[in-house]
């Protein structure tokens, strides 16, 4: 008999609200689902008695697969959401909503929702153990997982490591929950980007500001390169996006000047030429299709590790 | 905290580890086509010194080894606390291998019935042979048993059965205790 897998919390609200333990915990069982997913037979049976819902109020591609696939992986019964072919649009709560999925019997839920708060919100109301998959402006707990755990992949341990988050700071879930998990690894993280998409005061979060890209590549082990979250800007906060690519854009041209070998990361989907040249994404630099890979193993281990926590 | 009786120690120990390997080169020969399958974690530690002794005893053994974790493949997931998954090392195919599987001590049988399950997914064997050094034939809750034994032990239900493996081989002992310990 092995040794215990305990997790902290019976729910994945945020980075913030998860002990270190729990992020080596889900990182360790990550490894051996990636030996799993790399079997010829990809499929265990783990999870065979539970049912988990996809509810997803905002359009997503890469992390509804990701968990889809996940939940596939491990045998668990899969029901997807989406509101805009629900009865949302009919005027339903959203407590009706998940409430009567989980009259279906239905054991944990995925849940991603245009408004900040929606998890936990839910988190205090129902049974189901409540994984957030991105909730407004903030958090994004399984993306700063799976980026974490492909740098250390690449890099080692990160205590220490130098890791840059370039771009929409301020509209951005990836971000934040990016901040809270690389320091609780120990590693040193810089923001960069528009001062008008850099929140004010994100220094108190124990980061380093800057507005300048090129010297920020330069201080950096690994970058990490976000999408301006144009559906997010009420108010516009830049001049154009032509602009922006000309002062904040990334390219291959611009990652030869520094001279120094850097990781890529971007969280999808890539606006290419505009924070990211095609020539950059493709790069040998990037990590990018790597994230994606490791995004199903470490969802698989969330959903493991929570799964037994009733 | 109980101390445990011993029911198996050196010389005793070693001469059953050596017995075993022994009845495997009697009926594998050189091995062609067979694997050896260590349990995570502490089947594992049985396996690597009877792979060892027989690659001491046979030096040109054709036999693969591997190690397989069943955390995943366990019957018991959301009835009792979450383990925590061990490496799996099986860097080959089951198919059409006779395979012979190793555990340090078989009780329940549930372990086994979830490394069947787990082997499948590398393959449809040939075959699959069962090894331990301790059988608990008393306290099955499946239909399985082993085709080499290193030890049988008759406890009731609640006593609980330890391998304590030490880097000095001398100092490995096998101990019975009355109740479950805690880990």
């Amino acid at each position: 008999m092995g040794e215990q897998a305990q997790f902290s919390t019976k729910h994945l609200i945020g980075i913030k609200y998860v002990t270190t333990k729990d992020i080596e915990l889900i990182f360790h069982t990550a490894d051996e689902f990636k030996e799993v997913i790399n079997r010829p037979i990809k499929r265990v049976p783990t999870l065979r008695d539970v049912t988990i819902a996809n509810i997803f109020f905002e359009n997503s591609t890469r992390t509804r697969i990701s968990f889809e696939l996940a939940e596939k992986r491990l045998s668990a019964d899969v029901i997807n959401f989406s509101a805009s072919s629900s009865s949302v649009s009919k005027g339903e709560t959203l407590l009706d909503t998940v409430n009567n999925i989980l009259s279906m019997k239905v054991d944990m839920v995925v849940i991603r929702h245009p408004a900040a708060g929606v998890p936990v919100y839910l988190a205090n109301r129902v049974s189901a153990n409540i994984i957030n998959a991105g909730d407004g402006t903030h958090e994004h707990p399984t993306q700063a997982l799976l980026d974490a755990y492909s740098l250390i992949e690449k890099l080692g341990p990160l205590s220490g490591k130098k890791i840059a988050i370039i771009g929409d700071i301020l509209h951005s879930r990836v971000a934040l929950s990016n901040i809270f998990c690389l320091n609780k690894l120990g590693a040193r993280v810089r923001v960069c980007g528009p001062p008008t998409l850099i929140p004010k005061h994100i220094a108190s979060l124990g980061v380093e500001v800057s507005h300048d890209v090129e010297s920020t590549l330069r201080w950096c082990d690994a970058a990490n390169v976000l999408r301006i979250q144009l559906e997010r800007q009420e108010i516009p906060y830049l001049p154009s996006l032509r602009e922006y690519a000309q002062y904040y854009g990334i390219n291959a041209a611009m990652l030869d000047r520094i001279d120094k070998p850097i990781l890529l990361m971007h969280p999808g989907p890539i606006n290419r030429g505009v924070e990211l040249s095609s020539d950059a994404a493709d790069s040998k630099q990037s990590i990018i299709l790597q994230q994606v890979e490791n995004g199903v193993a470490i969802r698989m281990a969330v959903l493991y590790l929570l799964a037994n926590r009733n | 905290m109980e101390r445990g009786r011993i029911i198996l120690k050196s010389p005793r120990f070693n001469l059953t580890l050596q017995r075993l390997a022994h009845q495997l080169i009697e009926n594998y020969n050189h091995f062609e086509n067979t694997c050896l399958v260590g349990i995570q974690p502490r089947g594992v530690e049985l396996s690597d010194r009877i792979y060892t002794l027989i690659t001491e005893i046979n030096p040109g053994h054709k036999a693969r080894y591997g190690k397989l974790d069943i955390t995943f493949y366990r019957d018991d997931f959301r009835l009792r606390k979450a383990l925590k998954a061990n490496e799996t090392e099986m860097d080959f195919v089951v198919e059409d291998q006779r395979v012979v599987l190793i555990d340090d001590v078989l009780y329940t049988g549930r372990t086994i019935q979830a490394a069947l399950t787990a082997l499948n997914h590398f393959g449809r064997p040939k075959e699959v042979e069962l090894l331990v050094l301790i059988d608990r034939r008393f306290n099955r809750e499946v239909p399985v048993s082993a085709d080499y034994i290193g030890y049988t032990v008759d406890a009731v239900d609640e006593a609980h059965v330890v391998v304590d493996w030490d880097p000095d081989p001398d100092k490995n002992e096998v101990r019975l205790y009355k109740k479950k310990q805690e880990d």
